[in-house]
């Protein structure tokens, strides 16, 4: 027996997909691996002269489960978050909310042609994983000094 | 006869600015409710947790290490400030929460009040 409701269930998740689709169709040229917002994890990436600085938000992570990569310009980030309700003491735990990713996540990130890849940095702090890397010396700008 | 003229903080208080709702699971169990938050990004001591009356308010400030002269050229997490409130019901203790963060996330525990403990009700049909 089901009891009905007014609104479907997963009403949230009916809105979602349509804002995607929406995003999808308006955005003129979408990039060839898709809409990447609202994903997990959440990535910010910002240029400087001297390297390109990309922020994976992954909060809740052991730093040895996160698999970084860069080949080829590109860089990967995958790993596994594990859901919280896994204490499996047996006891009856009831879920109220359950907003959180848990799960395998993996972003793709294409990245400017001219960095050095031997020069990674890479930093979690916070459940914040921070990439540098940094641009290649012939990209630096060069001042020119006219005679 | 006098009108007093009163400001009332409230409305001088400025609005709200835009921030983000950090993501949570909430679990219940027989002795109490578990709510976990991802606060990325978030330091130990940018973190505020506020228990008020039935209110229970969570906030905390974005610090990341952003080097000099940075170009955003892709952002998804776009506002500095996470903030979320919740209602809690008055079965909660809101007196005993006690709270841990690790790696960006929040746990917080609320203990269900003594008499608020599962009784088994018997039910008599006649």
């Amino acid at each position: 027996m089901i009891y009905r409701t007014l609104f479907p269930r997963d009403m949230f998740a009916e809105l979602d997909r349509l804002q995607r689709d929406l995003a999808q169709a308006f955005e003129l040229s979408p990039s060839i691996r898709g809409t990447a917002r609202g994903g997990f994890p959440g990535v910010n990436v910002g240029n400087t002269q001297k390297s390109v600085e990309v922020y994976v938000f992954v909060p809740g992570i052991e730093p040895g489960d996160l698999e970084v990569q860069l080949e080829k310009g590109v860089l990967t980030i995958a790993g596994t978050r594990k859901p919280p309700f896994s204490d499996g003491s047996g006891e009856k735990v009831t879920a109220h909310i359950d907003e959180r990713f848990s799960g395998r996540f993996r972003r793709v990130i294409a990245l400017p042609d001219d960095l050095s890849p031997d020069a990674v940095e890479a930093r979690y702090r916070d459940g914040v994983l921070h990439v540098s890397i940094p641009r290649r010396e012939a990209a630096l700008p060069r001042r020119i000094t006219i005679q | 006869m006098t009108i007093q003229t009163q400001t009332h903080p409230e409305n001088e208080r400025q609005q709200p600015e835009s921030c983000l709702l950090p993501p949570v699971d909430v679990t219940e169990d027989v002795s109490g409710i578990t709510l976990y938050a991802d606060f990325p990004g978030v330091p130990k001591e940018r973190l505020k947790l506020q228990v008020e009356a039935q209110t229970l308010t969570i906030e905390g400030e974005l610090t990341l290490d952003v080097p000099e002269g940075m170009e955003a050229v892709h952002v998804e997490v776009a506002h500095p400030r996470f903030r979320r409130v919740f209602t809690l019901s008055k079965e909660l203790d809101s007196e005993r929460v006690s709270a841990d963060f690790n790696q960006g996330v929040l746990k917080i525990r609320i203990p269900k009040t003594a008499h608020a403990q599962p009784r088994k009700v018997s039910i008599q049909v006649e």
